[in-house]
């Protein structure tokens, strides 16, 4: 299985290609003046078009998708990815997005219905889709509530609270928005300690950043409570939409007393995760948060969807143009396929085939907290595995020589040897049993033959990389020899 | 109605049985009862694959594209070679997530290393990361690259970068506390020199866009000395497609080279996904936001690539990273890589001329209707601007009625035109036909 595999540069022969263009039928001109004219010949790869297809053809082929197999990474929500929305999202490929709005009416029907949708799923008063993926979200959030401050000259409230068992991302979006960071321990079942909040909580206090269900995967049993004391202080709470794919149709973060969030398209709503992008973060609010909205604004006037500029405290732009447009059409396919129906349908299964999950691999392996879980488990290798010298990555890594994608390893933070294990709605029975006996089989080669499961993967073209060297000696481009 | 899960009620009953359950409601149990939502979503109801087939032909038919695009002002229509779509969709790739498992997702991290080696090579630089969300996020992060090595709060910009650029910077500045101050535009179409030698004092540096948002051909030998000068740094913000024809920002002194990577092979989408591209030389490096692929050996010797330099992170560093940055845009990336390789260095030197001859030959001809002039005589690329006698928006209304889209209003009424080398002569004649009759007709009125 072994294989390296040429760079498309160590396959190139000059003056071999694979363009071409029409000839030109306008006068050629020499306009770039001599001092900013590239004379050089710019270092790029010459190869026939077959060569080129062939090359990426076989690059795909050492990657896995959800397309190929059983995808349980935790916190990413690898549900399939539906192929019509893929084929519906081309129609709108050739738009130019500086058309006049009496051009584009399809488009901005379509975001300022996707954002109407987005607020009755959440229970939100408002949405904007300009957000690139969940982390921009976060960014974009939290900028409302900065605002939301300022603008009443509550200029001392400059510390967002973030829990321990947060996502990486929560903190670093916070001081990227120019906040401090407060962070507090979680309670032992990785909910939010409400003596260390309130002992936390003050006139510096800007808000709190919740995941629900928290990174453990367990739903905040007093989020009620939490909010009252976080807007008692003068903070306001935001809601990291990661989980969100465990509550559509059962509760609304909206409801659960949340100022602002975002969501992740690319993950509740199936939109391909693209191998790391594009993805999607929506961010909604509350009423009080909507004077501050990125603008454009998606208003409906006359029957007319228009792009509202004129917002005096708007807190501005977060990216060019108003979104990832492309994601936002599939989103709003999948949203219009399942109805309300077929989305708390996603949400339940999403739930159900977790627990199964966790209560078949219970006394197998140990379960970080060992309650009814959301839309995804967090379990851990026994101590005897690890006494063996079997831990967490090499569990992983035998995963992947029985066909899966191993799931989240090593977050939450806050558990020891974490192995976060979320299956989505869209596994079957029996895929979820064969994972089930993989995990059960692995555990057993972890006690009887330990320097085996620590040869995984053997399947792969290549073997366990060295990342120390990766990192100490940076080689992060291709130079010719 | 529709549903992607694939267990049978029964299925799910059974499932519901060996974790002594009897419905789902149960699984629910930790949600305090007066916070669910005792309801159905109210959304409109769920369709077949074919009813939502026809649904999205009902927004589509809504939309009235124009038969002929003569706008760019940021988002640009080039011709993409079959074989970028066709390859991009392989969802071995597009189903595929961060590639945080090295060995089962080597395509995926060659790919990103093959991209970071064609922005390298674009631009001349000696290290890209990953992606980011899209041109205006790049010069945003910039400006913590800027603060975060020269220890300063002050930065410059050229008022001739896109107007969507210039709005996200302020958004991510007035956050970070980072002072920005406006370069404005000379006589010319270009940023003013004598502004930028005049703001320098305290400065990290400028961000300066190359060819800038009036089409124009800056001066960037001229501005990456005055920065030098001044112990500050270059950012330069490139379209990427020029880079064939027009120096690479490494051959000008630039320090970090930024862009967004839609005109390599991506459509335009009503505004994205684009991709982002940030690039620079050595120090600068542990700076860079996001992911970055790292070629490295396994046991056995072999050639491997994986996610390195993670100590700059947020799910390593938390509050401490260089960004906050998770998903960039991979498989945008992926696809303006391939379009790249495709093109080759003379594909990408030819593309470039083509736009640089049409662009020409519309504004010599623009020019040639009364009552409209080119503001400026300076060198440009693929866009310039047009003072007109009639009102502007006048001029687009009645193309508009031709099929036509014409060039971009600005604020002060001038009209940014573009063309590319998909638009043909013919089409261009047409275009200036038709501007005749709409100027002779507005002289009857």
């Amino acid at each position: 299985m072994r294989q390296s595999y040429k760079l498309i540069f160590e396959r190139s022969h000059e003056g071999r290609r694979a363009y071409d263009l029409p000839a030109l039928d306008v006068p050629a001109v020499d306009a770039i003046p001599a001092n900013m004219k590239n004379e050089g010949k710019l270092d790029l790869p010459e190869l026939g078009e077959v060569d080129l297809v062939r090359h990426y053809t076989n690059l795909s082929r050492r990657n896995f998708g959800v397309d190929n197999g059983f995808y349980p990474l935790g916190s990413c929500t690898m549900k399939y990815n539906p192929k019509i929305n893929e084929e519906v999202c081309t129609l709108f490929e050739d738009m130019h997005p500086l058309l006049d709005e009496d051009m584009s009416q399809g488009a901005l029907r379509l975001m300022y219905d996707l954002e109407g949708y987005l607020c009755e799923i959440c229970g939100m008063d408002a949405f904007t889709l300009q957000p690139a993926a969940g982390a921009h979200g976060e960014l974009t959030g939290l900028m409302h509530i900065r605002a939301y401050h300022e603008h009443r000259g509550d200029t001392a409230r400059t510390t967002i609270i973030v829990p321990d068992a947060a996502h990486g991302t929560n903190p670093a979006s916070a001081v990227m928005a120019g906040f401090k960071v407060k962070e507090i321990k979680s309670a032992p079942d990785g909910g939010v300690d409400l003596e260390a909040l309130r002992a936390a909580v003050g006139p510096d206090t800007a808000g709190l950043m919740l995941t629900n269900p928290s990174t453990l995967g367990l739903f905040e049993r007093n989020i009620k409570e939490i909010a009252k004391i976080v807007h008692e202080a003068g903070g306001l709470l935001y809601y990291d939409g990661a989980n969100l794919n465990a509550i559509m149709g059962i509760v609304r973060p909206g409801d659960m007393g949340f100022d602002v969030m975002h969501i992740n398209l690319h993950k509740t709503f199936s939109t391909p995760h693209g191998g790391g992008g594009p993805g999607s973060g929506p961010v909604g609010v509350k009423k009080h948060l909507i004077p501050f909205l990125p603008v454009p604004v998606l208003t409906e006037r006359d029957g007319m969807i228009e792009l509202d500029y004129d917002r005096p405290n708007t807190l501005g732009k977060v990216k060019n143009f108003y979104g990832n447009f492309g994601v936002i059409v599939r989103a709003f396919a999948y949203i219009r396929s399942l109805g309300g129906a077929g989305l708390k349908e996603a949400s339940e299964n999403a739930v159900l085939n977790a627990n199964y999950i966790m209560n078949a691999l219970r006394g197998v392996y140990d379960i970080a907290h060992d309650r009814i879980c959301m839309h995804e488990c967090v379990v851990t290798p026994t101590e005897d595995m690890m006494k063996n010298g079997v831990h967490t990555s090499d569990i992983a890594k035998a995963l992947i020589d029985r066909g899966y994608h191993p799931p989240t390893i090593y977050f939450p933070l806050i558990v020891h040897e974490a192995m976060m294990i979320e299956p989505t709605e869209s596994e079957s029975r029996e895929t979820l049993d064969e994972f089930i006996d993989a995990m059960k089989a692995i555990a057993v080669e972890a006690m009887e033959d330990p320097e085996s499961v620590h040869a995984c993967p053997k399947t792969t073209p290549i073997g366990r990389p060295d990342e120390v060297t990766a990192a100490r000696k940076p080689v992060i481009r291709f130079v010719k020899e | 109605m529709k549903s992607y899960v694939p267990n049978t009620l029964e299925e799910r009953r059974e499932m519901l049985r060996t974790l002594g359950l009897d419905s789902m409601d149960q699984l629910f149990s930790d949600i305090p009862e007066d916070l669910r939502l005792h309801r159905e979503l109210n959304l409109p109801a769920p369709m077949s694959e074919m009813e939502l087939r026809e649904l999205m032909m009902g927004y589509v038919l809504q939309n009235d594209e124009g038969g002929l695009l003569f706008r760019g002002a940021g988002s640009y229509r080039h011709y993409i070679p079959s074989v970028v779509p066709q390859l991009a969709a392989r969802s071995e790739f597009y189903t595929a997530y961060t590639p945080y498992q090295a060995e089962m997702s080597q395509g995926m991290l060659q790919s990103i290393f093959e991209w970071q080696t064609v922005i390298c090579n674009l631009t001349g630089m000696e290290a890209s990361n990953a992606s980011v969300y899209d041109g205006a996020t790049a010069a945003a992060e910039s400006l913590l690259m800027l603060r975060d090595s020269k220890r300063k709060n002050k930065v410059l910009y050229s008022a001739a970068l896109n107007p969507d650029v210039i709005t996200t910077m302020k958004t991510y500045a007035h956050c970070y506390g980072i002072e920005l101050c406006e370069i404005p535009v000379d006589a010319n179409g270009l940023t003013d020199l004598a502004a930028v030698e005049a703001n320098l004092e305290g400065a990290a540096g400028i961000i300066a866009a190359q060819p800038n948002y009036y089409g124009c051909v800056e001066n960037m030998d001229a501005i990456a000395e005055l920065v030098h000068n001044a112990k500050g740094l270059l950012v330069a913000y490139v379209n990427p497609i020029t880079l064939g024809l027009i120096k690479r920002p490494a051959d000008y002194g630039a320090d970090i080279a930024i862009g967004d990577g839609q005109t390599l092979g991506l459509p335009m989408n009503f505004g994205g996904p684009y991709v982002g591209f940030m690039a620079a030389g050595g120090k600068l490096v542990r700076n860079l936001p996001g992911r970055i692929v790292g070629e490295t050996h396994d046991a056995e010797g072999g050639r491997a690539y994986v996610l390195t330099l993670q100590a700059r992170e947020q799910h390593i560093r938390r509050e401490k990273a260089s960004s906050n940055i998770c998903s960039n845009q991979m498989l945008c990336a992926i696809m303006s890589t391939i379009y790249a390789c495709t093109m080759g260095p003379a594909g990408m030197r030819e593309v470039a001329e083509q736009n640089v001859a049409k662009a020409h030959y519309l504004a010599e001809e623009i020019a040639k209707v009364p009552g409209m002039k080119l503001r400026y005589t300076t060198p440009f690329f693929n866009e310039f601007v047009v003072d007109t006698e009639l009102p502007a928006e006048q001029i687009n209304e009645e193309l508009k009625e031709m099929g036509i889209v014409g060039g971009y209003i600005l604020p002060d009424g001038g009209m940014l035109w573009c063309a590319t080398e998909m638009n043909s002569k013919e089409d261009i004649d047409f275009l200036i036909d038709m501007l005749k009759n709409i100027v002779e007709g507005g002289e009857e009125a």
